[in-house]
């Protein structure tokens, strides 16, 4: 399968900084891709690169098949890089018009995305007097209306409240489940935990980790508190092996046989006052990752 | 690119600024054309603004043979000012609202959509120019009427040369605007400079030149402002002794248009140049 975006090797460097330090990635079509990182790690930066904004210092960058910035590949790409930036005295309805001239997009696909964003109701007040939740969904209405094949978005659930960030969420899965394909950047990791089928992780402009999620987060694991400790260990290594984590029992066992582990524990005679199944949470591995390298190297900078 | 075009009008067209600046163009332009002198006519000889001058040549000044005196008589100086103001405000204000990324990333290349905003600049100039003109139009029949002046207009050959020489000196300070604003990305720095630079230092120069540096006046007569006035002089055949501020005869017409030509060209190409290689961060 043809990645959307391969990128090989990018490097960014302003002055003597190095932002973006070697970096790979492959973005396949279809999917919903995390791109993660902390403040400063050189998402915007790489994002920036793939729309054309930026050039970079040295590597390849395909999107669409095509190089950043070319038309045909801008044709295919929406965007929201970082903040979204409208004019603020034109109103909503009027800047996705003069995008929509710019893009030759019709008049018709404007009111489709201003009904997909929810701001039908608001799209005649100027954008000045928006939110920054209602700023941002016309980011996304922005970037929805080439009706394009890959939507890269930077943070797009920034300054929303929760009910906004849920309906983003949605709004996400549904252009993963329409067949788009979908970069996003965010340093919310229950968000991409929740919406993406894989994530790559950068910090100090270095790609430290690109998988897929459930692989990245590891098997599954059943906590089992049960007493007497010693009888219950012996029981549960018919299941699968087992440690000890502080006051627990720790089993690698499929979580569909909890109900199982807990009947026979029960039937041996064994009080079980806890179980239940447990998974590394992405940001766990996140900060595991991120400090690991933060401690271990620390971002280039030769200026 | 015709797309771009209409997206560009539409932005300048909803812009209020835009129209403040035309507006104060156009009230300025009526104020010094018509309303001053009408004022000096009116109260007569014991006016020490017309100190020496008949009556019957200051309302001559007003009626429709001297209607391009009046309309673009100070464009080289105020108009040309507001007219730099307006590229400035357009080009600039791309950077500071973060749009230009917004733009870029649609469907058209960086020249393209550079080219657009040069084009409806343009037009909003020739708007500007075209306005002005009907305002004075008015006023000037409105003269001739009231106090039984003559209503011999301009042959259309000289209304046309005027409009047109009007347009272009408008269009070389709009453009200055746009690509002191690239260059700084910014909108109040180019504005800064640009400004002081018309009202203070093209004037500055050229009086020390004339009067302490005769040998640098090969200097003087390249500047911008020198060329703007030239032209204004040019096409609208007016006496020296009734010129505005600003409009001399220090070069030929041909010089001064041909001058002001290049520095169109030398301004579009320097703002495309820096807007194609940067990066837009």
């Amino acid at each position: 399968m043809d990645a959307l975006v391969e990128v090989s090797g990018l490097t960014k460097r302003y002055g003597g900084t190095l932002a973006v330090d070697g970096v790979d990635l492959k973005v396949l079509p279809g999917e919903v891709y995390g791109f993660l990182g902390p403040n400063g790690a050189g998402k915007t930066t790489t994002l920036r690169i793939l729309t054309g904004l930026i050039a970079p210092t040295s590597g390849t960058v395909r999107v669409l098949g095509g190089r950043p910035g070319d038309a045909a590949v801008l044709k295919g790409t929406g965007s929201m890089i970082e903040s979204p930036a409208f004019y603020p005295y034109l109103s909503g309805l009027d800047n996705l018009r003069l995008l929509a001239e710019y893009a030759g997009v019709s008049r018709q696909r404007i009111d489709e995305v201003l009904e997909l964003v929810d701001l039908t109701d608001r799209a005649k007040d100027r954008f000045s007097t928006y939110s920054l939740g209602m700023k941002q969904r016309l980011g996304v209405a922005a970037a929805l209306l080439k009706d394009p094949e890959l939507v890269i978005l930077d943070e797009p659930t920034n300054g929303l409240d929760p009910a906004g960030m849920r309906d983003m969420r949605r709004l996400i899965r549904e252009l993963g489940t329409e067949g788009r394909t979908v970069l996003l950047s965010s340093h919310l990791l229950g968000e991409v935990q929740q919406i993406c089928d894989r994530v790559g992780i950068i910090n100090a402009g270095r790609m430290v980790a690109e998988h897929n999620v459930d692989e990245l987060r590891g098997e599954q694991e059943l906590v089992v508190r049960a007493t007497p400790k010693d009888t219950a260990q012996a029981i549960l290594t018919r299941f699968g092996s087992v440690h000890q984590y502080d006051d627990t029992l720790r089993v690698q066992v499929d979580p569909a046989q909890a109900a199982e582990v807990n009947r026979v524990l029960v039937e041996a005679g064994i009080a079980v006052s806890e179980l239940h199944t447990t998974e590394r949470a992405l940001e766990d591995i996140f900060f595991e990752l991120t400090t690991e390298l933060s401690t271990g190297e620390e971002k280039t900078d030769v200026g | 690119m015709l797309g771009s075009y209409r997206a560009e009008l539409l932005k300048l067209r909803k812009r209020s600024a835009v129209w403040v600046l035309f507006g104060a163009g156009l009230v300025l332009s009526l104020i010094f054309g018509y309303l001053l002198p009408y004022l000096g006519y009116a109260t007569g000889d014991e006016n020490p603004q017309t100190d020496g001058v008949p009556r019957a040549e200051i309302l001559r000044g007003m009626l429709p043979e001297r209607i391009m005196d009046n309309t673009i008589g100070g464009y080289p100086i105020f108009a040309g000012a507001l007219a730099l103001v307006l590229g400035a405000i357009v080009i600039g204000g791309e950077y500071t609202w973060g749009t230009l990324k917004t733009v870029l990333t649609q469907r058209p290349r960086r020249l393209t959509i550079l080219g657009a905003q040069f084009l409806a600049l343009g037009t909003m100039i020739a708007l500007w120019v075209l306005g002005i003109f009907a305002a004075c139009v008015l006023c000037s029949v409105g003269i001739a009427a009231a106090e039984d002046g003559s209503m011999s207009w301009p042959g259309v050959g000289d209304l046309l040369q005027g409009l047109a020489g009007g347009w272009l000196v408008l269009m070389m300070w709009c453009l200055a605007g746009a690509v002191l604003a690239v260059a700084f990305r910014n909108v109040a720095l180019p504005i800064g400079l640009g400004v002081v630079w018309i009202l203070g230092i093209e004037t500055l120069l050229a009086g020390v030149v004339s009067s302490l540096l005769p040998g640098l006046k090969w200097l003087a007569n390249i500047l911008p402002g020198t060329n703007a006035g030239s032209l204004v002089f040019s096409v609208t055949g007016m006496a020296a002794a009734d010129a505005p501020p600003g409009v001399r005869d220090a070069v030929s017409g041909d010089r001064a248009l041909l001058t002001l030509l290049a520095y169109c060209a030398i301004f579009a190409v320097l703002a495309a140049w820096t807007t194609r290689r940067r990066d837009v961060t």
